[in-house]
């Protein structure tokens, strides 16, 4: 199935160089996938996962392991940011 | 102590300068800068008062922490009744101006009366005096600041100043200091127009030596500053991408207020986010940003400083803007930005050092724009009336629109009076985006509910800053909570709101409690003041200070219809993302939030509240 991947910040450092000025790293993955399975097949520091996003909603970290992805879902994290 | 105990008072109409002795009884219920400074202008004006008559005060304030050790210590407030609003005004600056005038000897400086013709303030220690402005009249905050200095012959003067804006009775004129920090909202910058005073210059060389028990105020606050380096918010976040990597979280949940609140989410927040400011550029390789930059006593450094691609249209034949300056905070880009439609980089770094140089709300005239961008498209204005084509998504629009609002020409002299009014002139009310006649910032209430009901509530208009809920909703700061829910933000709202309060009235920058604690400003607060500073005590303290501005706006004629959202944040609801098929639960929220706040049904304190925080 097809996800994106975004990743923000820091974080942008883990995206290849084509998605760079986008931030998007549109992917295939197997169905069945979990939010944890493309964080740690993607060497992401867990340190700098902080902010976790499917499809704009919050995925606390208890449920982040098994969270499933389904086609078309977009996965944005963050390392801790905030501003005002 | 780590108050001055003096008092600087100055009387426009006469003037005449004298010292008087702070009142320690209020300082130690109200704390400094925010707090204190309204309890004076509350205690000393009409709060009918015309904000641009004579009869207001404007009061420049630190708290007994600014100029001190602590981290972020170099805040001060500018206090007065806003004319934008009509409600009380206090709007907060950083740099290095509150520090200089705290070491100057002075905790506050109280504005009376008007100026026959301009003058400003001359502040070096006790030697105080009124100096001729004619001259500086017309001039911008970047000149006005540059010139003083230069006839002092002092470059370490600080000065905070207005700039045309204010001068022309912009209703969103910011006071500047440090050529790009400003006390921005609410128009403060109008209000020293109006009494023809363009600026206060101030050289201190006291120092701040009055601190309650120093050994204990060393130790507390090194203490503190590992927290703030340790964190992974306000020790790496912050200081590498500042408040604008906020711009793709909040275009990602779907909150983000997009052309006049139309949309909750902009197809080109990526192009203006803090993560575009750090690409290198076509033109000459190099990212727009710069380098970050702290104020006084900062160990966070949050500033943005840029450049302007010396190639775009808005600054080619202009060299005077190609050098490092005040780059975009979330906020600003927000306004002029995605309010706006427009995803030109460049032409909202060109916008903001307009806001900088000329001194005015980006918030407010950006979402202003918004305003004049849909009422364009329903063909209500022409490009005749307004001097240029003005879609949403124009840069070129916007930029024009900025440059003729700071010189007051055309219809910038429209765009200067705020969306209210703006929209009520043009026979559409329901457009402007804004509460009590303040604009909104950059977080839709249909998405974030508690910032709903933060900007129906807030004492100075809409505002983020009166309880940044979004730490909480979005962020996880102290504890993560559903930003789609309108359960318990009631209690959210009013905690943010009390802590807030107490903050913004010691002299440091809110930004610290993305990783403190009041808990972790009471030590040392403690250890600078003398006598009981409990967390009881400021916990009091920050209800007392919300529940006095409350007083004061409903002596003001404010009532419990002003505590309320545009039409548009309740019946139009948001069209994608998380919040999609929301719209405000403001109406909800509202009866809970008095109820705990211990007010009647129309928003006022009742006897026993008002008995039981002293007020």
């Amino acid at each position: 199935m097809r996800v994106t991947l975004k990743l923000y910040a820091s974080l942008s450092d883990h995206l290849p160089d084509e998605a760079k000025r986008t931030n998007e790293w549109p992917m295939e993955v197997a169905d069945g996938t979990t939010v944890g399975d493309l964080i740690d097949r993607h060497q992401l520091p867990k340190r700098l996962v902080h902010l976790v996003l499917v499809n704009g909603h919050y995925i606390p970290p208890a449920s982040r392991e098994a969270h499933p992805l389904v086609e078309n879902d977009v996965l944005a994290i963050w390392p801790p940011v905030a501003g005002g | 102590m780590a108050w001055t105990r003096k008092i600087l008072r100055v009387n426009l109409t006469d003037r005449t300068c004298a010292s008087e002795p702070l009142n320690m009884e209020w300082a130690h219920d109200y704390l400094g800068q925010r707090g204190l400074a309204t309890k004076y202008l509350a205690s000393e004006i009409d709060p009918k008062v015309d904000p641009l008559s004579p009869d207001n005060k404007i009061i420049w304030a630190t708290g007994p922490l600014t100029g001190t050790m602590a981290s972020t210590g170099g805040r001060y407030s500018v206090v007065t009744k806003g004319p934008l609003t009509g409600a009380i005004a206090c709007s907060n600056s950083g740099g290095y101006f509150g520090a200089e005038l705290k070491f100057a000897g002075w905790d506050m400086v109280i504005i009376e009366g008007r100026a026959s013709s301009p003058v400003y303030l001359s502040i070096e220690n006790d030697k105080v005096e009124l100096r001729d402005a004619s001259h500086l009249w017309g001039k911008t905050v970047w000149e006005t600041e540059g010139q003083i200095k230069s006839e002092h012959q002092d470059p370490q003067i600080r000065v905070s100043c207005i700039g045309r804006t204010g001068e022309n009775g912009v209703l969103y004129a910011a006071i500047v200091n440090d050529l790009h920090r400003a006390a921005g909202r609410s128009g403060v910058g109008a209000v020293a127009g109006s009494k023809n005073l363009k600026a206060i210059a101030v050289r201190g060389t006291l120092g701040v030596g009055n601190i309650a028990n120093p050994k204990e105020f060393m130790k507390v606050t090194f203490e503190k500053k590992k927290i703030l380096k340790e964190n992974a918010v306000t020790g790496q976040g912050l200081p590498t991408y500042g408040t604008q990597v906020l711009m793709n979280v909040i275009n990602e949940i779907g909150a983000m207020p997009t052309r006049n609140h139309k949309d909750v989410q902009f197809e080109g927040a990526r192009k203006i986010s803090a993560e575009a400011m750090h690409e290198p550029r076509e033109s000459d390789g190099k990212a727009q940003l710069v380098n970050n930059q702290a104020c006084f006593g900062c160990t966070i450094a949050c500033g943005r400083i840029s450049k302007i691609d010396a190639t775009h249209y808005t600054v080619v034949n202009s060299p005077k803007y190609w050098g490092a300056s005040g780059g975009l905070e979330y906020e600003a880009a927000w306004a002029l930005g995605c309010a706006n439609g427009v995803d030109d980089l460049d032409a909202l770094q060109y916008a903001t050092m307009l806001c900088n140089e000329d001194g005015f709300d980006p918030i407010s005239f950006g979402a202003t724009i918004g305003a004049v961008m849909e009422l364009y498209e329903m063909g209500v204005l022409t490009k005749e009336e307004i001097g240029i084509e003005a879609p949403f998504g124009s840069g070129k629009a916007l930029t024009f629109l900025t440059e003729i609002t700071a010189r007051g020409e055309g219809f910038g002299k429209i765009i200067g009076l705020g969306s209210k009014r703006l929209c009520e002139k043009y026979g559409h009310p329901e457009l402007s985006m804004s509460v009590k006649g303040q604009e909104f910032p950059a977080y839709d209430a249909r998405a974030v509910q508690g910032m709903g009901l933060t900007y129906a509530t807030s004492n100075r208009g809409a505002c983020h800053l009166r309880s940044y809920t979004i730490s909480s909703e979005v962020l996880g700061i102290p504890v993560k909570t559903d930003p789609l829910t309108t359960e318990g933000k009631p209690a959210l709202v009013k905690a943010f709101q009390d802590a807030t309060a107490v903050v913004d009235s010691t002299g440091l920058c809110v930004f610290t409690t993305f990783a403190w604690a009041l808990s972790d400003i009471q030590p040392q607060l403690q250890a600078a003041c003398e006598g009981d500073w409990s967390m009881e005590k400021l916990d009091l303290m920050g209800e007392r200070i919300w529940n006095m501005e409350r007083q004061f706006n409903n002596a003001a004629g404010f009532t419990r219809k002003d505590d309320d959202l545009p039409a548009r944040l309740k019946t139009e609801a948001a069209k994608v993302g998380p919040a999609k098929g929301l719209v405000s639960g403001i109406d909800k929220m509202i009866p809970e939030y008095y109820d705990l706040r211990g007010w009647d049904t129309e928003g006022r304190p009742t006897a026993e509240t008002v008995a039981r925080l002293g007020l």
